[in-house]
């Protein structure tokens, strides 16, 4: 077990490295760095030289990056050209964007499992039929239409929840935003679930529990169910990094100051610390996410060892 | 005897199309092919002719209502895509201020936006952005993601390695994001830096696909011996496990094809993807949606107009995944 997390660690070196040096590259090189530090106009060329030199832009790219890299490990994530440290807006708008996060993830646990049991216990039966084309229908409209039309619902005509939230962003607040968030994920998680459930249904165990006259709710509960979630955690645990870096159109659409906020701001003034930063967190989380995944794994399911 | 034919066209569909070697009716031999006759479940076929995995999937297809209903409404978008003017005359760029925001009228049927642009025309003038960017972004991740993937599962060895590294950063990049960053450079308003964004991201997806098929399908005996017989590797790679393999990566395809429409929609809704004077659904909602509350219309009707068309996509890769996947029947 020791080796194997050793061996994943040293195998996420590469794909951080190569994803952060894609943003990198991707903000550097198509974009010009300091093309907003002169506000609308274009810089003149002798205050470009000197706030060139003064950045350290006139070194080679790849310069430019080990230097970056080398400040990311010291916690120096630099500062955006209002003179705010990254550090401080991640810190500002992380713990928004992590409680939209984990709202989301609730609800993908809560509604997506449920739904995913009942149809999977009742195949082919008109409960099943309409999850399934809900689902499809919810997987095939995309986020910003389903976020528009439910704040359209919900906030305007109805008048249920207030339509974009406060800045502090509080739990309530961020119930619909979540859900919201969480559309798709919850149609995957319902579908994974029944697939699983189904198939699981007709293994030797279950029929070994349900000869030797447990009920049916034991049988359900602590046998099947049990065997049958370790694919649908996983998809969840990977999920986590998807949740956090798709937040950008959520956030946009209920005004909320989180990560995707700030993303969209910083492109928007090509301010390339904060975006270059924000990146660089976002794939650490990803990256780790799914290491805790594939660990979950062998604990969920003793047949998996690793060595 | 009908019984045991039905086992055997499920065999030839497990192993794949060319391989196998069945005992015909006849008690020959007859590579590549079940024996025809009666059997599987769309009744009797024509005796002697040959059926393979796609014939099958294409009998499978033609009776599943789901691929019927969603294959009518993609013809409908791709002919009012290819000629719109045929059912909305108007310009999607002739706009009265003064009609801004009002409701459905006579000649008007979907009202009008927030510029005063008639909703109906604009909504069927959409389309073609859509289609063409679908259309574009998966035939080029198809074969971008399909040969690179296909060389990586068949080489094996560093390039295999390097291929599987390569994937795994796209994969850590989250999508929007990275689609905010490259396209909100560059200036040019047609459809292609999109489609090229879109191939750039999507094409891993397709190539871990394809690397797994080839490695499964590269272990078939045929194969073996057709090597044995001394193919060269372009023979061996497109003529015997090209066909076997390329089933996976059309079912993705098609799913993905509908993802790319939502993911246009998306990018041009949060300014980076097409800009104004471009007509496409993403941008129409964009604007429409700081009337949300005056004139809901303009919203809705570009919204239902794309949910509808990713959804006809999404169902016809599920009814072609069920008609080629075999272990669903």
């Amino acid at each position: 077990m020791g080796r194997y997390v050793v061996r994943r660690l040293l195998q996420m070196i590469p794909v951080f490295a190569g994803a952060t040096l894609l943003i990198f590259l991707m903000v550097n090189v198509m974009g010009d760095p300091i093309a907003g530090l002169c506000g609308e106009r274009r810089c003149d060329p002798a205050t470009a030289a000197r706030l060139r030199a003064e950045f350290g832009l006139d070194k080679p790219v790849w310069q430019q990056y080990l230097t970056y890299m080398g400040n990311v490990f010291t916690g120096d994530f630099g500062t955006a050209f209002n003179g705010q440290e990254v550090t401080e807006l991640m810190s500002t708008a992380f713990p928004v964007t992590l409680r939209l996060t984990l709202i989301a993830i609730l609800f993908e646990v809560v509604i997506g499992i449920t739904l995913g049991v009942v149809t999977g216990l009742r195949r082919g039966r008109p409960v099943d039929t309409g999850v399934l084309l809900f689902t499809l229908v919810v997987i095939s409209v995309p986020t910003f239409v389903t976020g528009l039309l439910l704040q359209l619902l919900l906030g305007v005509k109805w008048g249920w929840i207030r339509p974009s939230v406060s800045s502090e962003a509080p739990l309530d607040e961020l119930l619909l935003p979540g859900l919201v968030l969480a559309s798709v994920s919850l149609a995957y998680v319902t579908r994974l679930t029944r697939t699983s459930i189904a198939e699981n249904r007709r293994s030797d165990y279950v029929r070994t529990a349900v000869a030797k006259g447990l009920p049916r709710r034991r049988v359900v509960t602590r046998h099947l169910l049990r065997n049958s979630l370790i694919p649908v955690v996983t998809f969840i645990g990977a999920d986590v990094g998807f949740l956090m870096g798709g937040a950008i159109v959520t956030e946009r659409i209920f005004n909320i100051h989180g990560v995707g906020y700030q993303l969209y701001q910083g492109i928007l003034r090509q301010n390339t610390q904060t975006v270059v930063g924000f990146v660089t967190v976002l794939v650490l989380v990803f990256l780790v996410a799914n290491l805790v995944v594939d660990l979950l794994y062998a604990v969920l399911d003793p047949r998996i060892r690793y060595v | 005897m009908s019984e045991q034919h039905y086992e055997s066209e499920r065999v030839v569909a497990v192993t794949g199309v060319g391989g196998t070697v069945d005992l015909g009716t006849d008690g020959t031999e007859t590579p590549a092919k079940a024996p025809g006759g009666p059997g599987g479940p769309g009744g009797p076929g024509p005796r002697g002719r040959p059926r393979s995995l796609w014939s099958d999937a294409w009998r499978d297809l033609r009776r599943n209502p789901v691929f019927i209903v969603s294959g009518l409404v993609i013809c409908f978008l791709v002919l009012i895509s290819l000629w719109p003017s045929a059912i909305a005359s108007g310009s999607p760029l002739e706009c009265d201020l003064a009609k801004a925001q009002e409701g459905s009228q006579a000649g008007h049927p979907f009202g009008f936006d927030g510029q005063g642009c008639d909703v109906y025309t604009r909504t069927v003038h959409g389309a073609r952005t859509s289609v063409a960017v679908g259309v574009c972004a998966t035939l080029g991740v198809a074969v971008l993601g399909s040969v690179l993937g296909a060389l990586a599962g068949y080489f094996g060895g560093v390039w295999d390695a390097v291929l599987s590294r390569v994937t795994d950063v796209f994969f850590a990049i989250p999508v929007v994001l990275g689609g905010l960053v490259l396209l909100s450079v560059i200036t040019s308003n047609t459809v292609w830096p999109v489609i090229g964004f879109i191939v750039l991201l999507g094409w891993p997806q397709i190539a871990r696909i394809a690397r797994g098929s080839v490695i499964t399908v590269k272990q078939n005996d045929y194969v073996q011996a057709a090597r044995a017989l001394g193919a060269s590797h372009t023979r061996l790679l497109l003529r015997h496990i090209a066909p076997n393999a390329v089933a996976p990566v059309i079912v993705v395809a098609t799913i993905a094809l509908g993802t790319y429409i939502a993911l246009e929609a998306t990018l041009s809704y949060l300014g980076v993807g097409l800009k104004p004077p471009s007509v496409s659904w993403g941008i129409d909602i964009s604007a429409a949606s700081p009337y949300i509350r005056n004139a809901p219309h303009a919203l809705l009707w570009p919204s239902g107009a794309l949910a509808i068309t990713v959804l006809a996509f999404i169902m016809l890769g599920d009814a072609v995944r069920d008609a080629l996947d075999p272990k669903l029947r």
